[in-house]
């Protein structure tokens, strides 16, 4: 009798992910980034009208360490980092996994630009010989990674411009189809500045309100981590709660309680920006694997 | 009725009255963005192909379909021929109906048909099905990691990725639903 031949045929690529995790948590430390644990269940998540959280008896599981990062950066504590479990019901396919891993950072004093400066030097120091080759694909890590905006990524690829496509409400429709597969192809693409209705926690470039400081970082057509310079104004966080919690609840959801504590300590942040990085999706690109259960031990289909 | 938590590969709708089935599934969520729920359907009547992209929200009727025992048994130029266990009734299933899964059928292996109306349109088989590697490169030497794949095809024709360790002439089970190989089977 063998063992579980889909388990035991993971072990090269379970192998690489133990080295890729090692070399994420020295990288992080060398830079002065304190690892932190927040706990995984939480009285509510922040309010996210498209992104579900699983119950556990009247609280839920953290659909990502956000809100609790956050309030340690409120009270003082510069540059963090944590490498944690996140649920998201029902989110199910080649690339995501109801359970999965994400690593999250964040810096006091910073903002989206230098936080994507840092995602480069993170890959680099991921892959010293600077390209890797994804599904046949060589991305070139060496010369800085393209900034394209979301107003000119869709004007380059998609076939609606960017305020038609919201008007019309097919933001996401083109996006994944049209704009995403051409994104990060030769080398990494941040895509940026996100319309001001898309960004729940982001603020508001200063001098262009219509967009926010976001990001979201592409390899390969795979989106891998979103950021952004961190709102820290309480009275426009607690509108942009209310008005995604009250779609939450139109929508048959189990209600959040307000954060309080949270909105409350918001006041004493500095200047930051913070990003969450999928992590099995960064192992999938740098394993040359073609679905996220080939980089994980157990999919739940799997148990 | 189903919502788009019940789509998948191989659930099978009805969309103008007519069966069909998701051939290919994928799911996507941008960013912070609404779930869209990709599927590659397959009209099971006429065998077309077509995209079509579902939104959290939606709803779908599931598809009118019988299942009926039967069993396996040939194959020649009208197709794949199949009985009826209590009405002794023939059956006959294309190739192209079939897809992959007639790699996996075995002379007189009982499969539960598809019928819509009273036409068989697809089949459902065993979960496992146990069949004998005719070809397969020789073990090397060395290659013993556990991880190692290698190509290897069956008695009917079909080719996956096997263990190292598996040779020529060796019993495998292949899981049905997959297309994946399971373990060696002891004889």
């Amino acid at each position: 009798m063998h063992g579980n031949w889909a388990l035991m045929r993971k072990r090269p690529r379970l192998e690489q992910r133990a080295r890729i995790v090692q070399m994420i948590r020295a990288f992080f430390v060398a830079r002065g980034y304190l690892e932190v644990e927040t706990p995984h269940r939480l009285p509510g998540n922040a309010p996210e009208a498209h992104i579900d959280a699983v119950a556990s008896d009247d609280w839920f599981l953290q659909t990502s360490p956000e809100l609790c990062m956050k309030r340690l950066l409120a009270a003082g504590y510069e540059k963090l980092f944590q490498i944690c479990r996140c649920w998201r019901e029902g989110d199910r396919g080649k690339r995501h996994l109801p359970e999965f891993t994400m690593l999250e950072w964040y810096a006091a004093d910073c903002d989206y630009r230098r936080l994507m400066d840092e995602c480069e030097i993170l890959l680099r120091a991921l892959v010293p010989q600077e390209s890797f080759t994804y599904q046949g694909e060589i991305i070139d890590l060496s010369d800085p990674f393209e900034r394209l905006t979301v107003a000119e990524a869709f004007a380059q690829h998609a076939s609606l411009g960017l305020s038609e496509a919201l008007e019309t409400d097919r933001f996401e429709e083109l996006l994944t189809q049209e704009v995403e597969p051409h994104l990060g192809r030769g080398r990494p693409s941040f895509l940026i500045e996100y319309p001001s209705e898309l960004a729940a926690l982001a603020r508001l470039h200063p001098e262009r309100p219509q967009v926010a400081e976001r990001f979201e970082l592409y390899i390969a057509g795979i989106e891998l981590a979103n950021a952004f310079s961190e709102l820290t104004d309480p009275e426009e966080q607690r509108l942009r709660f209310t008005a995604d919690e009250a779609e939450r609840r139109a929508a048959g959801k189990l209600p959040y309680p307000v954060p309080e504590k949270f909105l409350a300590e918001l006041a004493a942040m500095p200047e930051a920006a913070g990003i969450a990085l999928g992590l099995d999706r960064l192992v999938m690109l740098l394993t040359d694997a073609t679905t996220i259960d080939e980089v994980v031990t157990f999919s739940p289909e799997l148990l | 009725m189903l919502s788009t938590s019940d789509l998948r590969k191989g659930t099978k709708l009805m969309i103008d009255g007519e069966p069909h089935v998701i051939a290919q599934f994928d799911f996507t969520k941008p960013g912070k963005g609404q779930a869209l729920y990709k599927c590659k359907l397959r009209n099971m009547i006429t065998g077309a192909l077509f995209d079509r992209t579902y939104r959290s929200g939606e709803s779908f009727e599931p598809a009118a379909l019988h299942e009926g025992d039967m069993q396996y048994l040939y194959q020649d130029d009208s197709g794949y021929v199949f009985m009826d266990q209590k009405s002794y009734e023939q059956t006959i299933l294309s190739a192209e109906a079939l897809g992959e899964q007639k790699y996996f059928l075995v002379d007189n292996m009982g499969v539960k048909i598809l019928m819509f109306g009273e036409r068989g349109i697809g089949i459902t088989l065993p979960n496992f099905v146990n069949l004998r590697v005719t070809k397969s490169d020789p073990w090397v030497k060395g290659d013993t990691a556990a991880g190692h794949t290698k190509p290897a095809t069956v008695e009917s024709g079909y080719t996956l990725q096997v263990p190292s360790f598996v040779e020529e002439g060796s019993l495998i089970q292949i899981d049905t639903r997959t297309g994946d190989y399971v373990t060696r089977v002891k004889e």
